[in-house]
């Protein structure tokens, strides 16, 4: 439940603090408002430096991003300042043209294509192996905590080190992974050298670096559970399995709704390990939605802008997607979130 | 009242913290009050890490022994990278550097987008006239002068003479002497014969020229890296890895290479002098003489390496010019040319070094000397900088078998038809 409660609490908190502003703002004097401010005064002043950064860091740059959308900016055409040269904006309004020619061409299709089916594979392997894992530790083991600590450890190590460490392991020539095959008499696998590969280890990197979060989400879910209801289904005769499907999973299902969302929503979005590994390659072979937006931005010249703030902004958008549509299916089912 | 003051209070440290964040300088300022220079001069060099950088290092900062008052610093960013930090940087304003090792294709990129400053006229320049005038010729854009050469460079065959020896064969001359080099060190020694760069395009430009092919011819305003001559180059290379005779990688291809070379794990590789010092700390080269060098293969319609180097660039925003012109003029003096000629095997950029006496017997820079006067030269416009990443994408793609050499040097034309707008 660790996951659970804060993040529910954040929405709904932020859920009242907008129905509160709403009211306020169509109060029907001024005197009113006045007075809130008065009597209030101490409140607005403690929230301000939160809401100013949150305005700052995340708001400029989302309505700057969609700005940039529907523009042509690109490296030659913005402002620019270097000493003593003054290069003035150029560029120009051009509407939804960056959005048609997104939507229209192969490119981002077939980006997305690739984006989901790495999305859906990391979050299902990494939610099957979570769950396993976390029901393993979830018994009376001799050394539990040590497995525990042990099956944390993908998590406690920064991120860019344990992919880095990984991308030493796989390389063909002189890594780790192929010269123990070498050893066992099998052929070096071109890890990130053949296209199909390249995607399978993205995907297993993703994966280790998945699986402790899950299980430990899985684990604190677990042991919510109560122990009686176990003991009456074995009263009663239920078998392991049916004890898995009726008590575990229905006790799991609001830590695993929140985690799957969560996960989904990283993993989509998961930079650091496809930019980092292949940079997106071999070709364009493991590219996700953002490292090609990444791309357009940084790495190709001119630098385009414009394309670069339309791919983001889809991403935005087909997250919220999700989202919602998750959110409506879990209500349909009845689940509380 | 309390209350009007508490909250002006508040406004008034929030402004001082935004105002703290804002305001980042990458060197402090500094200039000649009585004619000598002082402050900081920052130096981004791109030079190979282990090997060429450590004589960088050291010679960038011997500027303090001309001019006391003037501290280098000195920092070094991968080459691969340098391109886009050196953009971020200087877009941004903020931790750009003084001065930048900028690649040749990359000088009329910066200028265009008015992040250089203009020499002519300042202490950068000295004696223009003994500069190679290939070696100039990057460093122009729109009638003035942006950068400094500093080296130049072109590509050869880097072989391990012992393997030649074991396996009995002769330096190849053109690619289907390559192919039965190779095949015969496979056989004699188990390991393939070439290691070709499966991740940098750059190293697929000489059999790109070999074929008759190019990007682009410029003065004609034509986009030619899709038409027959491109597509043959796509497919010879595509045949040396498909055969065996080449050995490539689509990820880390500099180290691979290296490594691979360096412990005579393959014969032979394609690269230019930058390689040379790195190439010389591996095992097999603790004897100098292992390495030989020769010209790349020819194709079917001739041989040609492209033609590179590194200048010295000023970025506009510096708050240092002066000290700047004055370092880029230093790194690019005789005695300094002639000293890094010397460490590293560099080709000089100015006549005068070549007839030094360490310079004249040193075997690797007489090698490529001749090489670089006949090596293809680049047009030297903005776009240059821009036509790789389509290629090495495409280039990749066709190396592993993901798109044909016809789809292949299609997609880059077209690429290149978005980029060059209004050519054919």
């Amino acid at each position: 439940m660790a996951v659970d409660t804060p993040s529910q609490s954040v929405v709904k908190a932020a859920g009242d603090s907008v129905a509160r502003g709403r009211s306020r703002g169509t109060g029907k004097r001024r005197s009113v408002r006045k007075r809130s401010l008065a009597t209030h005064w101490y409140a607005w002043a403690m929230i301000a430096p939160v809401t100013i950064v949150i305005a700052v860091i995340i708001g400029y740059p989302l309505v700057r991003g969609i700005y940039l959308s529907l523009t042509d900016a690109n490296e030659r055409n913005v402002a620019r300042s270097i000493g003593v040269n003054e290069i003035p904006a150029t560029y120009e309004f051009v509407g939804l043209d960056n959005y048609a020619d997104a939507l229209t061409g192969g490119q981002f299709l077939s980006t997305l294509g690739w984006t989901l089916l790495w999305t859906v594979s990391c979050v299902s392997v990494t939610f099957a192996l979570g769950l396993t894992l976390a029901n393993v530790l979830n018994r009376k083991i001799a050394g539990r905590s040590f497995y525990r600590l042990l099956l944390i450890l993908p998590w406690a190590v920064p991120g860019f080190v344990s992919v880095f460490a990984w991308r030493f392991l796989y390389n063909q020539d002189n890594g780790l992974l192929n010269k123990i095959l070498a050893g066992g008499g099998i052929d070096a696998v071109p890890w990130l050298n053949d296209p199909t590969w390249a995607k399978f280890s993205v995907i297993l990197v993703n994966v280790w670096l998945g699986v402790p979060f899950m299980m430990v989400a899985l684990l604190g879910g677990l042991q919510s559970i109560p122990g009686e209801l176990y003991e009456a289904a074995e009263m009663d005769g239920a078998n392991a399995w049916q004890r898995f499907r009726h008590i575990t999973m229905p006790g799991l299902s609001s830590v695993s709704t929140t985690v799957v969302l969560l996960s989904t929503i990283w993993t989509f979005n998961m930079f650091p390990v496809i930019f980092l590994l292949t940079r997106g390659g071999p070709g364009e072979a493991t590219q996700i939605l953002v490292t090609q937006a990444y791309k357009f931005s940084f790495e190709v010249s001119p630098r385009d802008f414009a394309q670069s703030s339309t791919w983001g902004v889809l991403i935005l958008v087909l997250l919220m997607l999700f989202a919602a549509v998750y959110r409506r299916v879990l209500r349909k089912q009845g689940e509380v979130w | 009242m309390r209350r009007g003051i508490a909250a002006t209070a508040l406004v008034a440290a929030l402004g001082v913290t935004l105002a703290a964040c804002g305001s980042d300088s990458g060197s402090d300022g500094g200039s000649k009050s009585s004619g000598e220079l002082s402050g900081t001069v920052t130096w981004w060099d791109t030079s190979t890490v282990g090997s060429e950088d450590k004589v960088f290092k050291k010679v960038a900062e011997d500027f303090k022994k001309k001019h006391p008052k003037v501290t280098v610093k000195y920092v070094n960013v991968p080459f691969g990278e340098a391109q886009n930090k050196f953009k971020n940087a200087a877009q941004s304003g903020s931790g750009a550097p003084d001065v930048i090792r900028s690649e040749v294709a990359w000088t009329p990129e910066f200028a265009d987008l008015g992040y250089l400053a203009p020499l002519d006229g300042t202490a950068a320049l000295k004696n223009q006239d003994d500069f190679l005038e290939q070696a100039a010729a990057s460093t122009k854009y729109n009638g003035k002068t942006y950068a400094v050469p500093q080296v130049i460079d072109s590509m050869g065959i880097f072989y391990n003479k012992k393997i030649f020896k074991e396996a009995g064969v002769e330096v190849p001359k053109t690619i289907d002497e390559l192919k039965t080099v190779s095949a015969k060190i496979k056989q004699k020694t188990g390991n393939p014969g070439l290691y070709l760069r499966g991740d940098d395009a750059y190293w697929f430009l000489s059999f790109l020229y070999g074929e008759g092919g190019d990007l682009v011819d410029a003065e004609k305003k034509q986009i030619t890296v899709d038409n027959p001559a491109g597509v043959k180059g796509f497919k010879v290379v595509k045949d040396l890895v498909d055969s065996g005779a080449a050995k490539t990688d689509a990820t880390d291809g500099w180290n691979n290479m290296q490594t691979a070379f360096k412990e005579g794990k393959v014969a032979m590789m394609i690269n230019g002098p930058w390689a040379v010092a790195d190439t010389y700390a591996g095992k097999e080269f603790a004897d100098k003489a292992n390495l030989g060098i020769a010209p790349v293969p020819a194709g079917s319609a001739g041989q040609g390496a492209p033609q590179g180097g590194h200048n010295l660039a000023v970025y506009a925003g510096s708050k240092n010019l002066d000290a700047s012109y004055a370092f880029a003029e230093y790194m690019t003096s005789v005695e300094t040319q002639a000293t890094v000629a010397k460490e590293l095997s560099l080709l000089p950029t100015r006549e005068s070094v070549y007839i030094k006496p360490d310079v004249a017997t040193n075997e690797m820079i007489g090698f490529f000397k001749p090489v670089v006067d006949k090596a293809v030269e680049r047009p030297w416009i903005p776009e240059t900088g821009s036509l790789f990443a389509p290629l090495v994408t495409e280039y990749t793609k066709v190396l592993t078998g993901q798109t044909t050499p016809d789809a292949g040097a299609k997609a880059t034309g077209d690429a290149y038809r978005k980029l060059l707008k209004d050519w054919k």
